[in-house]
């Protein structure tokens, strides 16, 4: 249902952007907001907006302290469209490269910047500061089926 | 998804807890719990675990990678600062006495033994009839030409010994009355005290002036009463020794060690990325049985008087390695310095254009002393010099990159009377 809008809105997609969001930006609309956040089984995780259809994504702490020190982080570039699964980038410690892979489809929006400048972020502040990039759903039903916390924790202290 | 694509090749073996994308989810479990059942122990384990070590499996040991919360970069600028102190114990020890034992040694290597000075190291490559490496090594002469001491690859071990016993066999056969003794030390502790204060924590506790013992000069110095095994050298590109230490006392002169001002325990991660600054090969990814030493760019473990047809006692591979040097090989391992992502084992080399592939990327890190992307591996001869630009693939893009001098890092070697500095 959402597929052949999203092809259709894509040569467009940064205007119409804008135009959507001012809107939203009012108070009274953002109280009813509620972020859920969900994650993969690959150390991955998504904080959800329903009221804008776009996910934060970045590592978990478990992952960041897996990783050790991370020195360099490739982002994808914003516009990128990406499908749940797809290789958009990656963080590198000294020990090793991992490739980030997308938790769910739809097109980049935006990156983290700062990350360029200071990839000791993911470290400091996996999830919050440390964010790696910003996806506009295009199926939001694949933002149900990634983990909720308990299931995560289920997953990590099970692996 | 997210998942360690491509683990630095120290740590290949290692289960992370974040999966490989690349081996099937079943594959990789069941080839842990393997590993987990069969992995050894050096002396040290459980002193490792005491201090919060990171165990990781490592050439079938279970190794410390990290201690408690310190991480690589730490770990690695403390040894280029002060003093760091490396479990090595899983590395095989050797003893080959007897009156044929140098020319022994001689037939499996291609080093001049003969003239190398008692109590003295040297790099050497254990090589097959083809010229490959089989192993790289250390040879120590003791008092004289019938007293060895190497030191060979954990992650060799099988190939090693199965080599060794063979020739060993037939050297023995055809040298009745003058056969050469091997002896493995095993449960021998090993240990590298690297940095440049490891010669102030050594020498007060060995009683020992280290100022007439430069690097490459081994001797024999009683620690805590203990007598021990003391090779000035080692693994990071600085001071640096490497200490053998009978099975008895490796945990009380660990300790010993340990405590003393300015050291810290350093485990596999740091020992990687130090080595690769140093400009140090790593077998099995920098190395393998099909690298002649004249690629690998060791041809100066080839001993001159060695380098000739006709020269008595000729080496394994003689023929390939001889015209390799006249000729030059058809690849070269060379250091490489990549612009933006790091390149890692793997990674394929092309030349400027983008339009030929090259050569291939064996090792490589963000270097914590440089802040640069280095790397090394081989490459077609002809694109090997200095300052040659290329293209490395990383993640399918390719990425600017140009070949550079190793070591990465000047490696500071004490060369005697107090002087610092890289060998001449």
């Amino acid at each position: 249902m959402i597929a052949p809008l999203r092809s259709a809105l894509r040569p467009a997609a940064g205007l119409l952007r804008s135009a959507c969001i001012a809107p939203r930006a009012s108070p009274s609309y953002s109280a009813f907001r509620y972020l859920s956040t969900r994650f993969t089984t690959d150390h991955e995780w998504v904080k959800f907006d329903p009221a804008t259809n776009e996910g934060t994504v970045g590592v978990t702490d478990y992952a960041q302290k897996a990783l050790g020190d991370v020195v360099f982080v490739e982002l994808p570039q914003s516009g990128t469209e990406i499908a749940q699964g797809d290789s958009i980038g990656a963080v590198e410690s000294v020990k090793a490269a991992s490739d980030i892979y997308a938790p769910v489809s739809g097109i980049v929006t935006s990156v983290n910047e700062a990350l360029g400048e200071n990839p000791g972020l993911l470290n400091k502040s996996p999830q919050a500061d440390g964010w790696l990039c910003k996806i506009k759903l295009s199926d939001p039903a694949e933002f149900e089926t990634l983990l909720d916390s308990e299931a995560y924790k289920a997953h990590c202290s099970g692996a | 998804m997210f998942a360690i694509r491509a683990p630095s090749s120290l740590l290949r073996l290692a289960p992370t807890c974040v999966r490989s994308v690349v081996v099937p989810v079943a594959r990789g479990l069941q080839t842990s719990a393997r590993l987990a059942e069969e992995l050894k122990r050096t002396p040290l384990y459980d002193f490792h675990v005491s201090k919060q070590a990171k165990m990781v499996p490592f050439a079938g040991y279970s190794m410390p990678l990290a201690y408690g919360d310190v991480g690589q970069v730490t770990a690695h600028n403390h040894v280029r600062t002060s003093a760091g102190l490396f479990d090595v114990s899983h590395m095989l020890q050797h003893r080959f006495t007897g009156p044929t034992s140098q020319a022994f040694l001689m037939s499996l290597t291609p080093s001049s033994l003969n003239t190398l000075a008692p109590y003295t190291s040297t790099l050497s490559v254990l090589l097959n009839e083809s010229g490959g490496i089989i192993d790289d090594t250390i040879i120590t002469k003791q008092a004289n030409e019938n007293e060895w001491y190497v030191v060979t690859n954990a992650g060799r071990a099988t190939e090693d010994i199965a080599h060794l016993k063979e020739k060993l066999e037939a050297w023995n056969a055809r040298n009745g009355g003058r056969e050469v003794r091997w002896r493995r030390m095993e449960g021998w502790g090993l240990l590298a005290l690297q940095g440049p204060k490891s010669v102030e924590v050594l020498q007060p506790l060995s009683g020992t002036d280290f100022a007439d013992i430069p690097f490459g000069k081994s001797v024999d110095v009683k620690i805590d009463g203990v007598k021990c095994h003391v090779a000035r050298g080692g693994y990071t590109g600085e001071d640096g020794f490497e200490i053998s230490i009978p099975p008895e006392s490796t945990v009380k002169i660990t300790e010993l060690i340990t405590s003393q001002h300015g050291v810290q325990l350093i485990g596999l991660g740091a020992r990687d990325s130090l080595r690769l600054e140093a400009g140090m090969c790593l077998y099995g990814h920098d190395l393998d049985e099909t690298v002649s030493p004249v690629e690998a760019g060791l041809t100066w473990v080839i001993g001159k008087d060695r380098r000739n047809a006709n020269a008595p006692n000729p080496f394994p591979g003689q023929s390939r390695i001889l015209e390799e040097i006249a000729k030059g090989p058809s690849r070269r391992r060379v250091g490489f310095e990549i612009t933006g992502a790091p390149a890692r084992e793997g990674c394929k080399i092309f030349d400027e254009s983008g339009a030929e592939e090259i050569g291939v990327i064996t090792s490589g890190i963000p270097s914590p002393t440089l802040g640069t992307n280095i790397a090394m591996g081989y490459i077609r001869s002809g694109h090997h010099k200095k300052g040659t630009k290329v293209q490395i693939e990383v993640r399918k893009r390719k990425r600017d990159a140009v070949v550079r001098a190793m070591p990465f890092v000047a490696s500071k070697y004490y060369k005697g009377k107090g002087v610092l500095g890289a060998p001449a």
